[in-house]
């Protein structure tokens, strides 16, 4: 221990000698993660507390609401790969996201309800992208960006790779390409419009079905 | 008696909007002085140099895209140079300069990109940005004429190129050359002398010359630190012996220096394009190979361009079949993060976000 | 000075010299060397005046099945010329190679990557850890018997 070390009140040791047992427990994690994560999630539904279901539903306030929650989704910032850069690009004058309502990334998923995963998802990486999700509000949506993220694309039964983000969390949009051109990752966005528009707020499970009957079929 | 604070290990990344995609650092802080570093990589770790060996030698070209995905040309260069090195053979000149031309544009759009979240992490929230995409999306616009992708061209074949430029993509190239001084100049009195940059990146994390070179870092932050090296001129393939460019090269390392080599080579790349516009003649763009290459088995190949973060080179190996028996990638931004912690330990918190984007890091390159 | 590549031949005769007992054989692109003395031959490669290697471009590895190859490139800016050293590892169990760390510092993260990807240990390199895999990844992937 050097006597700067013992002044600063550090450990003795580099650092990366101090990080062995946080790295087992992470490689733990992800290897979990790997061995359990073998059949992709279906589609995303809201959970709706018991004492609110079969309350009265007023079109006209989902109507609202959704208009609302569809004209200011907030992406979080979150670019994993080549995808990441047209989406950047999107977020530029050219493509200009902003006329949807959507030009404040947010750093923190904390005050982002949308997860655009741009890029090939790495079982490494699948933790933090399932951790950055459950941090996110309700109502939150989340598109998979390129083949990467839908299939694993290119990178299909690399060792490293997940296939498809959907195995890790619930996407609502898939949008295709390697990378999908700014004008597709905007299409996907508006077909998230017309999903969240079909969304009724009081009703259980029924993002997009109305009447929810989907929601019996997965609790 | 100095007065004795906690320090503090805390985590940045991977998911951080300022570390440049997916990368990941353990520091240990003083207040806001940074102690001790510890970088974390592979959240992009796809294992492309195993796919390769599952795949011939030109689909290999695909994956060589998604590298560097900002630079994409440049890596389809250096892998055909590479191809071309097991085969013994070369493009026409037609496909060369056709390559040269690609490559330059793709390296003013990758140092516009390095440039642009540079200033973005500085905290210039956008403006400079928008200017770089501006531009960077003109020469978008020429790639999608020569081969129709924006990001992943793969362009670039062995043995030349994928297909002769259409006749609109000249007159288009010209218009872009001549906006293109314009749009630079816009950039540069906007941030080139401006005092809130200066003060925030001269003689911050400075590199000395002997440092640089022993920890094998390479391509601008190398010239920063004072050494004009500069592969295009040392080892000069496709057309860059018939063109005449300068190395611009700093002396101090610190990240205006890094910063300021990257604008410099903007107008750099820009005279490459105009000489080869000037010089290209009609004529063949590719070599009449095989679809499926299949070069002398016990050979192997070291080819290596100048890329736009540094020196990248395939080490491609053959046993004689279809595909590389092993197809490694040197990558300069994996090799240029080898001084991460000389550059951080001893600044400030907020230094350390300048710096990453000074060096100037992609990480489907670091991680592969 | 055009900038030139050093043949195996040449590399042999000033190691032969220099270091006893280093050079396993040669060729017209590259020098082997025997594994156990690679971090005294990288000493003298680096410091040796008329070689002058100062930079390190790669170390690569490759798998032959009953034998590896690890690579070194290698690029002299003061005397413009560049040069190719391998150390040919027998076996496929517990490889190790004394680590070049110390001779050159652009190795650190190189060798991690060896290490992580193809299984070779570097003897004498402060950190050992995996690179792009996590802790607990079962095998070295770049192996040819990885499927
Ligand atoms: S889908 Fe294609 S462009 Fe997008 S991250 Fe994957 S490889 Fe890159």
């Amino acid at each position: 221990m050097t006597g700067e070390q013992e002044f600063r009140g550090i450990e003795s040791g580099p650092l990366f000698d101090r990080t062995w047992h946080i790295d087992r427990v992470e490689g733990a994690a992800v290897q979990g993660l790997k061995d359990t994560s073998v059949e992709p999630l279906s589609e995303p539904l809201i959970e709706v507390p018991d004492d609110l279901k079969g309350n009265l539903v007023v079109t006209s306030v989902d109507a609202l609401v959704n208009w609302g929650r569809k004209s200011a989704l907030w992406p979080v910032t979150f670019g994993l790969a080549c995808c990441a850069f047209e989406m950047i690009a999107t977020a530029m004058g050219r493509f200009d996201i902003a006329r949807f309502g959507m030009e404040a990334f947010r750093a923190s998923p904390r005050q982002a309800d949308l997860m655009i995963i741009a890029g090939t998802v790495t079982w490494k990486m699948a933790p933090a992208i399932q951790r950055i999700h459950e941090q996110m509000a309700e109502p939150k949506w989340v598109i998979s960006m390129g083949v990467c993220a839908t299939s694993g694309g290119p990178y299909f039964g690399s060792y490293s790779v997940v296939p498809g983000v959907d195995h890790i969390i619930p996407v609502d949009v898939y949008v295709p390409g390697c990378p999908p051109r700014p004008d597709a990752l905007l299409f996907g966005v508006m077909e998230l419009h017309e999903k969240i528009k079909k969304y009724h707020n009081l009703r259980p499970g029924s993002r997009n079905v109305p009447g929810g009957t989907l929601a019996a079929e997965n609790p | 008696m100095p007065i004795r604070t906690e320090p503090m290990t805390v985590n940045v990344g991977p998911q951080h909007p300022s570390t440049h995609g997916v990368f990941r650092l353990r520091i240990t802080f003083d207040g806001e002085e940074i102690l001790e570093v510890e970088p974390v990589f592979g959240y992009l770790h796809r294992g492309t140099e195993k796919l390769a060996e599952e795949r011939n030698y030109v689909q290999v070209v695909t994956l060589t895209d998604r590298l560097d995905y900002v630079s994409s040309m440049i890596n389809n260069q250096a892998y055909c140079l590479a191809v071309e090195q097991l085969l013994e053979v070369e493009p026409p000149d037609r496909g060369k300069y056709l390559r040269t031309i690609a490559a330059e544009l793709q390296r003013i759009a990758a140092h516009l990109m390095g440039i642009g979240f540079f200033l973005q992490d500085l905290g210039t929230l956008g403006t400079p940005l928008m200017y770089c995409f501006r531009t960077r999306e003109k020469i978008l616009d020429l790639f999608e004429m020569l081969c129709g992708a924006r990001i992943t061209v793969s362009y670039l074949r062995p043995g030349g190129v994928f297909a002769d430029a259409p006749e609109d993509f000249w007159p288009a190239l010209d218009r872009f050359l001549t906006d293109l001084p314009g749009e630079l100049s816009e950039l540069e009195q906007l941030i080139l002398e401006n005092e809130i940059v200066m003060v925030r990146t001269r003689g911050v994390s400075t590199l000395p010359l002997d440092m640089a070179i022993n920890s094998s870092v390479s391509g601008p932050v190398l010239r920063a630190s004072g050494l004009a090296w500069d592969w295009r001129k040392a080892e000069p393939y496709d057309a860059y012996d018939r063109v005449e460019f300068d190395v611009p090269v700093a002396q101090n390392g610190d990240n205006y220096d890094r910063f300021w080599v990257r604008m410099q080579e903007l107008h750099q790349s820009a005279r490459i394009v105009r000489q080869c516009v000037e010089q290209i003649e009609p004529g063949p763009v590719r070599l009449d190979l095989p679809l499926v290459l299949r070069p002398e088995p016990g050979r192997e190949a070291y080819g290596r361009v100048e890329a736009s973060k540094g020196e990248l080179a395939f080490y491609l190996f053959s046993d004689g079949g279809i595909s590389p028996y092993r197809c490694k990638i040197r990558s300069p931004s994996l090799i240029n993060l080898t001084v991460t912690e000389h550059l951080l330990v001893g600044w400030k918190l907020a230094d350390m976000i300048v710096t990453l984007g000074s060096v100037d890091i992609n990480m489907g390159e670091v991680d592969r | 000075m055009p900038f030139q590549a050093l043949t195996g031949e040449a590399l042999a005769d000033r190691l032969a010299e220099a270091v006893p007992d280093s050079v396993e054989r040669a060729d017209g692109d590259c020098v082997w060397v025997e594994p156990s003395q690679i971090a005294i031959t990288a000493q003298f490669l680096r410091d040796d005046p008329g070689l002058d290697f100062q930079f390190l471009n790669a170390i690569s590895a490759v798998d032959f099945i009953d034998s590896f190859d690890v690579v070194y490139h290698l690029t002299s800016f003061r005397q413009q010329h560049k040069g190719v050293v391998k150390a040919r590892l027998h076996g496929r169990e517990s490889l190790s190679l004394p680590s070049v760390y110390e001779v050159w510092r652009g190795a650190d993260l190189q060798e991690r990557e060896v290490w992580d990807l193809m299984g070779i240990r570097f003897e004498g390199h402060p950190n050992m850890k995996r690179i792009m895999l996590w802790e607990g990844f079962d095998g070295h992937p770049l192996r040819k018997d990885y499927l």
